[in-house]
């Protein structure tokens, strides 16, 4: 973890209380020194402005996902055939659809269904790269060119038309397009995965825990993965844009949430019909599609720079 | 010592970190005529940084100053991009350590050879490929045009060293700087290399100064030594009078020296003296 | 004693040479197994895909109404009574035939369809790179040199905002703005219905076609319908070259033989035109490769909201008429083209780039 560049000179002069703990040079106990480096850590990031706006749309949009119900004015799936296509007003402050439900109060919903659907992709895609980067980087031997060359297929594949493909076949569903994103988002991962098990593998510290009787899986486990972690993460959150955009593609093609559910992607096909005249319906949705990849795509580039300066743009 | 070419005096130069600021050259002073002057000095010492600096190729965060720095009765300060473009290369050019990384790699050899001789002269292609063949012959590579021909990854660390001098001689500049030109060579063509220069640089009558980190290089080929620590001169004498110098740093690197008579024992290991970075630069 | 020297040294040569070759040969050989194994998996993928449908295909067919026998037969005759690899078999036995089966919508042959719907993604994808290599290059290589600056800044959140947009939304956007605001330009599909036909399609590709007739009619209402769709497509393309563009170029900057040109003396322009940007194509060509193969991807949905009719289009609709041959081929035919760009990027990288020889 290199130390981040700025006022440092400034923190370290401050002699008492918690600032002086957090920044002391010589920390006494383990704890402390895992404090001293994340406050450090926060420092670098923080000072990225770009960074804490990414970090700042993330967590908005967990909190109005988090408490929907509480925030949205009014109910999602209610028609009201009266208040159909009203532009935005004090009332209806992003307009009215088709069927006269509130905008706003389905974009607040819908940021559930956006968060759903990353969520599981990154908690299907990783694992599973992980565990394919590992054994491969781990055995070796026969096994590793096999699913590296797995790995490749997969990552030479093209995403959204696999993932249509899949979903045509299986037909459409919040959580068939999941499988189908998921299945081509982890080669990536795997690849990460196999270089850090190798760079280990290598290692003399690692016949040390062999010698001592650790099972592979410990290794693995236990060493290896928190190693790949800082890596992953990265580029999790920066695979996270590509992934929303994804859904959302399968969303407006009819593939993903199906109607009434306000997924964004899906919102914005609905509004396609009424785009000249009515023009609130199509563009709110993709608005804060682009927001919410915005976010995650600053976040994604701070994190790099902090965690991985070799590749900091 | 003949009439001076180029003058420094208390050159300075600073990099501004985020940080803090470096300061790699603090107040040195030097001429250098018609004759070879060596700049010895380890690493973090400012000689490559000062050879930068004669030719204002010092890069941002980097920021240069000098009481005076003239060519020629040129200014090189107080002078505008547009006419430190035609000192480069035509009055002042600068052989550098590694042809590996030094010439551009997707380009042939020769056009690189003739660019540098038709950006200050204007000749026809052809012209300009003759000159560099012809260059290249004088820098005794046997077969000029096939190397001519080829790109930088075809040819040896030598033939390559040898290209980059014919590159900048060719517009027959007077003062040459070499930064290191022989230390990415192995042994045996670093003598061949150094023999070629130094053929080239008294035929001409030009000036030149030698970067080095290598003292008996240094000694043995140059006619005066400028001794650098910590972005200072600590001592400056003639070549031949070498074993006489007097600063700690310089006997101590004299000492240092494997002598093939020496008694066998133990090679003295320099003991740093803070003191030294301080005094103001000699000469 | 010399002549067995000789004899030696010869042999050392020759095997020297033939080592060369052998390893020239097993580059490529490399490369073209690997396209090969890569090809194979896909029609795996798409195989399999294919045969997890819960829809019966054989009553696709025949009709929920046919009878036992005829409902044997035809499941014979689609060869569905054959254990799956060898039906596996015959799925690859026909797609490298280029037989896909007919389309339930059209009921043509897919591989007829494919043939007429492609070529207008190709134009469209082509026109998107060009714009994008035209505009993104120059802006990346403005980035680098003025690094941190505003126009590093500012092309950077271009480039950003290119990453963040989804293309359907741009280009619903693009549409409502210079469409049906402004009318600055045709609305959605490839040409206006007057000039539907009017022109013999040689190359397929109207553009090409009616410039070649001399049709400037049609030649320019055909530019009108593709100057909004391929602009959009085009700003991702551009956000992605010049952001590698200008990573590039950041690095080519900090090499020794930059100092070299300079020192020679030559102009700034000239440093960075000619000497950095000649190392900065070699890997910039395997990008624009990359760029095309994502803007091929990328069409199923561009060519939805213009109403685009390329090969996107019609693994659309398709899709949304259960009309699976036609989506597997639709599939089978992009996703083949786009692992094959992949692959040719790496490829053009060893040509281009002369240490690689």
């Amino acid at each position: 973890m290199s130390l981040p560049s700025g006022p440092t000179t400034a923190a370290t002069t401050a002699t008492t209380g918690r600032r002086a703990w957090l920044t002391a040079e010589a920390p006494r106990s383990r704890l402390q020194a895992r404090c001293v480096q994340a406050y450090h850590a926060w420092r670098g990031f923080a000072g990225n402005t770009l960074a804490m706006i990414g970090l700042v749309i993330v967590v908005v949009l967990i909190a109005v996902a988090a408490l929907a119900p509480v925030l949205a004015p009014y109910s999602p799936i209610d028609q009201d055939l009266t208040l159909r296509l009203n532009a935005p007003s004090a009332a209806h402050l992003l307009g009215t659809d088709e069927l006269g439900r509130d905008i706003l109060s389905r974009l607040i919903y819908g940021a559930r269904i956006t968060l759903y659907i990353v969520v599981l992709v990154a908690v299907t895609a990783a694992p599973l790269g992980l565990f394919m980067g590992t054994v491969a980087g781990y055995f070796g031997g026969w096994i590793d060119p096999i699913l590296m060359r797995v790995t490749d297929i997969f990552l030479a594949f093209p995403r959204l038309i696999l993932a249509l493909a899949f979903v045509a076949a299986l037909g459409p569903g919040i959580e068939n397009a999941v499988l189908a994103i998921a299945l081509t988002a982890w080669p990536p991962y795997a690849r990460i995965a196999r270089a850090e098990t190798l760079t280990i593998r290598k290692s003399e510290f690692l016949a040390a825990i062999r010698l001592a009787g650790a099972s592979p899986a410990r290794i693995i486990w236990g060493h290896v993965v928190p190693l790949c972690s800082a890596s992953l993460i990265i580029r999790v959150t920066l695979d996270m844009a590509g992934i929303i955009l994804t859904a959302a593609g399968l969303g407006f093609l009819g593939l993903g949430a199906q109607p009434p559910l306000p997924e964004w992607g899906a919102m914005i096909s609905s509004g396609r019909k009424f785009l000249i005249d009515f023009w609130w319906v199509a563009t709110m949705p993709g608005l804060a599609i682009f927001i919410v990849s915005l976010g995650f795509n600053l976040l994604g580039d701070g994190l790099r720079d902090l965690l991985d300066p070799k590749h900091a743009s | 010592m003949t009439a001076p070419l180029l003058t420094v005096e208390d050159l300075e130069v600073r990099f501004h970190t985020r940080s803090r600021v470096v300061e790699a050259v603090r107040g040195i002073g030097f001429s250098v005529g018609r004759e070879k002057l060596g700049i010895v000095g380890e690493s973090g010492s400012g000689k490559s940084v000062t050879g930068r600096s004669i030719l204002r190729l010092v890069p941002p965060p980097g920021e240069v100053r000098a009481k005076r720095l003239d060519f020629d009765g040129l200014d090189l300060m107080a002078i505008d991009e547009r006419a430190m473009r035609k000192v480069r290369g035509r009055r002042i050019s600068m052989v550098m350590q590694d042809p590996k990384f030094s010439l551009n790699p997707v380009m042939r050899v020769g056009q690189q050879i003739a660019e540098a001789y038709r950006v200050h002269v204007d000749v026809s292609p052809a012209e300009a490929r003759r000159r560099a063949l012809a260059m290249l012959e004088a820098v005794r590579i046997r077969d000029p045009e096939r190397v001519y021909a080829a790109y930088p990854n075809e040819v040896s660390g030598g033939m390559g060293q040898r290209v980059m001098i014919a590159m900048m001689l060719i517009p027959e500049p007077d003062l040459l700087i070499a930064d290191e030109p022989t230390s990415a060579l192995d042994v045996t063509v670093q003598m061949q290399v150094l023999a070629i220069l130094d053929d080239l640089v008294s035929e001409r009558g030009m000036g030149l100064i030698f970067i080095s980190h290598d003292l008996n290089l240094v000694a043995s080929f140059c006619d005066r030594v400028l001794i650098m620590y910590a972005g200072r001169v600590v001592e400056t004498c003639l070549a031949a009078e070498l074993h006489q110098a007097s600063h700690p740093y310089t006997r101590g690197l004299l000492a240092a020296l494997p002598r093939i008579d020496g008694d066998g024992r133990d090679l003295r290991t320099l003991d740093r003296d803070p003191a030294w970075a301080d005094p103001l630069s000699v000469g | 004693m010399a002549t067995t020297a000789s004899i030696r040294s010869g042999k050392a040569r020759a095997t020297g040479a033939a080592s060369l070759l052998s390893r020239r040969f097993s580059a490529s050989a490399k490369w073209v197994l690997t396209l090969g194994v890569t090809f194979f998996g896909l029609l795996m993928v798409t195989f399999l895909i294919g045969r997890v449908m819960p829809i019966d295909p054989v009553l696709a067919v025949v009709g929920d109404r046919a009878s036992n026998e005829v409902y044997e037969a035809a499941r014979i005759k689609l060869g569905l009574d054959q254990p799956l690899y060898k039906q596996f078999a015959i799925y690859v036995g026909n797609v490298v035939e280029g037989d896909f089966g007919k389309s339930l919508l059209t009921a043509k042959p897919v591989i007829d369809d494919i043939r007429r719907v492609f070529p207008a993604t190709l134009e469209l994808a082509t026109v998107a790179t060009l714009l994008g290599v035209l505009f993104g290059v120059p802006m990346g290589v403005l980035a680098a040199v003025n690094q941190d600056r505003w126009q590093d800044q500012s092309i950077r959140v271009l480039g950003l905002f290119g990453y963040s947009m989804p293309v359907f939304w741009l280009g619903l956007m693009g549409l409502l703005v210079f469409y049906g605001k402004l009318g600055w330009v045709a609305g959605p599909g490839r040409i206006d219905i007057f000039y539907d036909g009017l022109v013999e399609p040689v190359t397929g590709i109207i553009l090409l076609d009616s410039a070649m007739a001399g049709d400037w009619d049609v030649f320019l209402s055909a530019i009108d319908h593709l100057i909004l769709p391929s602009t959009v497509l085009g700003y991702y393309s551009l956000a992605y070259i010049s952001r590698m563009t200008r990573s590039f170029m950041l690095e080519q900057l900090r090499q020794e033989y930059i100092t070299t040109a300079r020192v020679k003396g030559l102009s700034e322009a000239r440093v960075i035109w000619r000497h950095a940007l000649g190392n900065v194509l070699v890997p910039l060509i395997t990008v624009i490769a990359l760029s095309y193969a994502n803007l091929l991807e990328g069409s199923v949905l561009t060519e939805t909201v213009f109403a685009w009719p390329g090969l996107g289009q019609y693994i659309t609709i398709s899709l949304l008429s259960a009309d699976m041959n036609a989506v597997i081929g639709g599939t089978v035919v992009v996703g083949a083209v786009f692992v094959g760009l992949n692959l040719l990027s790496d490829l053009l990288y060893r040509l281009v780039d002369p240490r690689a020889r």
